[in-house]
């Protein structure tokens, strides 16, 4: 589980967090909602160690990110698993590369092992045929399953989504939704997810956290957004003719 | 000098929290065949030309019937030496390396590569960066070496195919007087302008934010940082060696 206690971030004098404190549960999808520049990004890079706060905790399994030494902080890393929102792959390097990589810097596994394991994540996402393809040679949701598979390399305890469906067509983000519910209850991983798309938090959501203008404004499950008696809660919830028609 | 005190904490960034040296021997082999192989061709050709420009230059200015024809290959090899090869070298390898090695970084900031490789506990700076620098010393001095010879070789092509001094006298010229100290400060300056040129055009590149338009700004300072460096360096080292 990871908890954050009054997190709170500034740039100059614009104050972008306001004192956020949450709980992101063990085994489930947390997923972060809001508007932009309500902050998302921002909580969402002080959680992976990226940005450090100006005040505040963050605790993975009760242990302190920013009050750990570099060695501890790196065992922490370790166990991380993040998604970027581009993919970042990296350019030079293969698919399965990519996906090794982790394991080339972080691990003493022999060669055999390594493949073995590539193997696996790429074919957890779909991707097996595609080892051996450039970047720039696949499509943006094939990207994102290639980040996915190298997030869940290492096994994380910890798996981080930055905007997981943004630029895919419908049918592709379904995919990429399914596939981060299965590989959150496969592994049980403390899922946390960034997202804009209400059709992601209502097919794979299951603890929402809603940020406005800098605070927390909404917590809780995901059958309770409706009713959650927060007008700004309503206004981003019911901002899309068809949640409109459904309500 | 906020910018200068942030240069020096990148490079102290290089050294710690390094990785594992198998990880930096293949990555500094993949960048002294990106930086170094891949510039050969560019450095001979130029070399070549401002060797054969030079020796026609120089004679058609010398032509005193007191100074002996041999006189125009001794300058043509000291001006290859002290200053051609090392500094023209390395102002061309700025242009064609900095921009590179800046665009390259840049371009990993904007698209989270960077973010990706920190947020996995790796020293981005290091990995990345360190491997460049070490590459960028050990390569160039090579292609400054390969340059005075191809400089002097192309003097030698376009002296005697010109008939502006015959071979006899152009190796004659190019044996006479020689100082071997010179070929020692021609090896010490790409050395030190290596380090300037891949630390410099590295840190522009590392701290690039924005978008593409801000990768093109930083490749451009890359470029003219690292010229006014070395050509300050350039000063300092013909002060403090000869």
């Amino acid at each position: 589980m990871i908890e954050i206690n009054d997190i709170h971030k500034s740039f100059g004098k614009k104050e972008v967090l306001k004192g956020i404190s949450a709980k992101f549960e063990k085994g489930r999808i947390n997923i972060l909602i809001g508007g932009s520049g309500t902050g998302k990004s921002v909580l969402l890079k002080c959680l992976i160690g990226l940005l450090k706060p100006d005040q505040g905790k963050v605790m993975y399994d009760g242990r302190s990110f920013y009050d750990s030494s570099t060695e501890e902080q790196q065992e922490i890393r370790r166990e991380m698993g993040v998604l970027f929102q581009g993919g970042a792959l990296f350019d030079s390097q293969t698919v399965a590369q990519n996906v090794q990589f982790p394991l080339n810097m972080l691990t003493n596994q022999s060669e055999e092992e390594k493949r073995e394991r590539v193997a696996f994540c790429l074919q957890r996402v779909g991707l097996a045929s595609s080892a051996d393809r450039m970047p720039s040679e696949i499509s943006g949701g094939m990207k994102k399953r290639v980040g996915i598979a190298r997030a869940i390399v290492m096994n994380p305890k910890y798996l981080f989504c930055d905007e997981p469906n943004s630029g895919l067509d419908p049918l592709t983000a379904a995919k990429i939704d399914e596939l981060i519910k299965e590989i959150t209850e496969e592994f049980d991983t403390t899922t946390v997810i960034i997202t804009h798309d209400m059709n992601s938090v209502l097919e794979i959501g299951q603890n929402i956290i809603f940020l406005y203008q800098g605070y927390k404004n909404w917590d809780g499950q995901v059958q309770g957004m409706f009713k959650s008696g927060s007008d700004e809660l309503n206004e981003f919830l019911y901002a899309t003719k068809l949640i409109r028609e459904m309500k | 000098m906020s910018a200068l005190g942030r240069y020096f904490i990148f490079l102290g960034s290089l050294f710690v929290r390094r990785e594992k040296v198998r990880i930096y021997w293949q990555r500094f082999i993949d960048e002294a065949v990106r930086l170094g192989v891949g510039s050969i061709f560019l450095v001979s050709i130029i070399s070549f030309f401002i060797g054969a420009v030079s020796c026609i230059q120089t004679a058609y200015n010398l032509v005193s019937p007191l100074i002996p024809v041999s006189t125009v290959a001794l300058i043509v090899r000291d001006m290859q030496i002290l200053e051609l090869a090392p500094t023209i070298t390395c102002i061309v390898l700025a242009g064609k390396v900095g921009s590179n090695i800046a665009s390259e970084l840049g371009t990993m900031r904007i698209t989270e590569q960077i973010d990706a490789l920190e947020v996995m506990g790796i020293n981005s700076s290091s990995y990345l960066v360190l491997p460049k620098v070490l590459a960028a010393m050990f390569t160039f001095p090579l292609l400054v070496i390969m340059a005075a010879f191809l400089g002097i070789l192309g003097g030698y092509i376009a002296g005697t195919v010109t008939e502006v001094i015959s071979a006899k006298d152009y190796m004659d010229g190019i044996r006479d007087s020689f100082i071997p100290y010179n070929v020692f400060f021609m090896c010490i300056k790409p050395f030190v302008f290596g380090f300037l040129i891949a630390t410099i055009s590295s840190f522009k590149g590392f701290y690039t934010r924005g978008g593409a338009l801000e990768v093109g700004t930083a490749s451009t300072q890359a470029v003219t940082s690292s010229c006014i460096a070395i050509l300050i360096a350039d000063f300092t080292l013909a002060q403090l060696l000869l």
